[in-house]
């Protein structure tokens, strides 16, 4: 089992949930975050004083996905994330231990 | 001479007892007062709600009450002064300095006294107004720093010894200022010159706000400071029309050219930004219909549409380039842009009512004894400076003297915890 996380533009979440669904992953966890890369942060001005705001925001998706489907999902994300344009965002992916569904104890695979 | 002449002499000499009652007893004229109770309670509206609305959203989130809190509290305030001795100091008298005591606790007001064509009760609570925004005007100047017991105290002072002098001075029977035939029609040197240079008194005295100009300090609300902006405008045509004091052709162009002076700052400041910063701004183009008001404001009576035109553009870029250039070329902080707005908007209106009062450049004329623009344009510039230097000089002496007395400025600590929960144990957003 691999945890597939990745940082995106908040107005491509949509896309990147729809094609998720489309390769088949049956959840996801999605955060608001701020954070910076080579995008760097972007300048604000009021009244001539202007303000440099380092953090920008961005959405957080984690995936826990079956090893049979990384590559598809990386496929789906990064097609549906990318303009083309700094700041499209990372995907990290990372092995996972355990996995345990609350409701009936099922654990593994099964329990995705 | 012949039967015709004859008769129409008769008839005049008839009329003549009935015209010379009617001067010396005016009556009440019932269009006169129903358009002044409305520009009355228009002129408040401008500061509850609109100038808080204004102010409020450009503090950080943590004194964003507390800016409301003021306003409100100075709208209180002066409303007392004013009853007990202001309205006598500017309107109880006919000295060249101050109207003297006459009419404290308004003595002699009563439901029979008339100011010209409108009730005296009617007039004096307009002119209440008025000494209700100047203080809250301050308030941008003194923004998220200063001690809210500092705030009272400088308040009922400061309109004794400043606001209603100086509004005499101007408007007041016998006022030097107005001997002179100075132009101003609602109050560019009674309200904003005098709160501007006020308010950069106020924000020497004070001294930087903790971290100014090392961390971002952006307005917490804009949508609110817009929506104050619009407040502002819309409340204006009370201040400027109601000036008149009359239902008349001239509260008719008072208000036109109101509406297009705001337009004018409003459309160069947003140019002028958009040209130097690459985006129009939605900060800019309020600020700088309010730049545009303000200049507008001794002149609404006496300049033409073309004129104001003129009138407004100029201020809305000389506004932007005193808060965006001057602030930062001489370091004091000045938060809301008490003087960047309505000091230097007041003194170009001022100065510049002088130019298009011009009968030539479609102006109603010159003030009394006065025959040239030059003329006219010398006692506008006593005008201001007579108030730039009273105005600076008494501030300075109170703010002194409130330093000594109780402080001027909250602990460091409530500073930054921000003068919400610092000063009045509660919060503007539970969110």
């Amino acid at each position: 089992m691999k945890l597939v996380t990745a940082i995106i533009k908040p107005f491509k979440l949509d896309d990147v949930r729809e094609a998720l669904s489309e390769v088949g992953v049956a959840g996801i966890t999605v955060t608001e975050v701020k954070g910076f890369g080579r995008q760097k942060g972007h300048t604000e001005l009021y009244r001539g004083a202007e303000y440099v705001v380092d953090f920008l925001p961005k959405i957080k998706l984690e995936a826990a996905v079956s090893e049979g489907q990384v590559d598809d999902v990386i496929e789906a994300i990064t097609k549906a994330a990318n303009t083309g344009k700094i700041g499209d965002g990372k995907i990290f992916v990372s092995s996972i231990e355990q996995t345990i569904r609350i409701r009936t104890g099922e654990t593994g695979p099964d329990a995705l | 001479m012949n039967l015709k002449s004859l008769i129409g002499l008769f008839g005049l000499t008839m009329l003549m007892p009935a015209l010379a009652f009617a001067e010396d007893a005016p009556v009440l004229s019932s269009g006169d007062t129903a358009w002044m109770l409305v520009a009355t309670v228009l002129v408040l509206f401008m500061t509850i709600p609109g100038l808080s609305m204004f102010y409020s959203g450009m503090v950080r989130s943590k004194n964003a009450l507390s800016t409301f809190v003021q306003i409100f509290a100075i709208t209180a305030l002066s409303t007392i002064v004013w009853v007990v001795i202001g309205y006598s100091i500017a309107f109880g008298g006919e000295g060249a300095y101050w109207g003297g005591l006459d009419k404290m606790f308004l003595n002699g007001v009563t439901v029979d006294s008339l100011s010209g064509t409108i009730p005296e009760t009617v007039f004096m609570v307009f002119q209440m107004t008025f000494a209700i925004i100047t203080p809250a005007l301050i308030v941008g100047a003194f923004a998220e720093r200063m001690k809210f017991s500092a705030m009272i105290v400088f308040t009922v002072i400061w309109l004794i010894v400043v606001y209603a002098p100086i509004t005499h001075w101007v408007w007041g029977d016998g006022g030097w200022l107005h001997g002179k035939g100075i132009l101003d029609f609602a109050g560019g040197t009674v309200v904003h010159i005098n709160a501007g240079v006020a308010g950069l008194m106020v924000a020497i005295m004070l001294g930087k706000r903790k971290g100014y100009g090392k961390t971002a300090m952006p307005p917490h609300n804009l949508t609110y400071t817009i929506i104050g902006a619009s407040m502002l405008w819309v409340g204006w045509f009370g201040f400027n029309a109601g000036s008149e004091l009359a239902a008349d052709n001239v509260a008719g162009m008072a208000m036109a050219v109101t509406q297009i002076a705001a337009a004018a700052a409003a459309l160069t400041w947003m140019f002028t930004e958009w040209m130097i910063h690459g985006k129009p701004s939605g900060l800019g183009i309020a600020s700088g219909a309010i730049a545009g008001l303000i200049a507008i404001t001794p002149a609404a009576g006496a300049v033409g549409p073309m004129g104001a035109l003129a009138l407004g553009g100029i201020s809305g870029i000389l506004c932007y380039f005193s808060v965006a250039q001057l602030k930062k070329m001489f370091g004091y902080d000045d938060p809301l842009d008490a003087f960047g707005l309505h000091g230097v908007g007041g003194i170009v209106g001022a100065l510049l009512t002088g130019v298009f009062a011009a009968t030539s450049l479609g102006g109603a004329g010159f003030g009394e004894g006065i025959d040239s623009m030059g003329g006219q344009v010398m006692v506008q510039a006593m005008g201001v400076g007579a108030t730039i230097i009273y105005t600076s000089v008494m501030t300075l002496i109170i703010l002194f003297a409130i330093k000594i007395a109780i402080g001027l400025r909250v602990s460091e600590e409530i500073e930054v915890e921000g003068l919400d929960t610092g000063e009045h144990d509660e919060r503007a957003y539970i969110l």
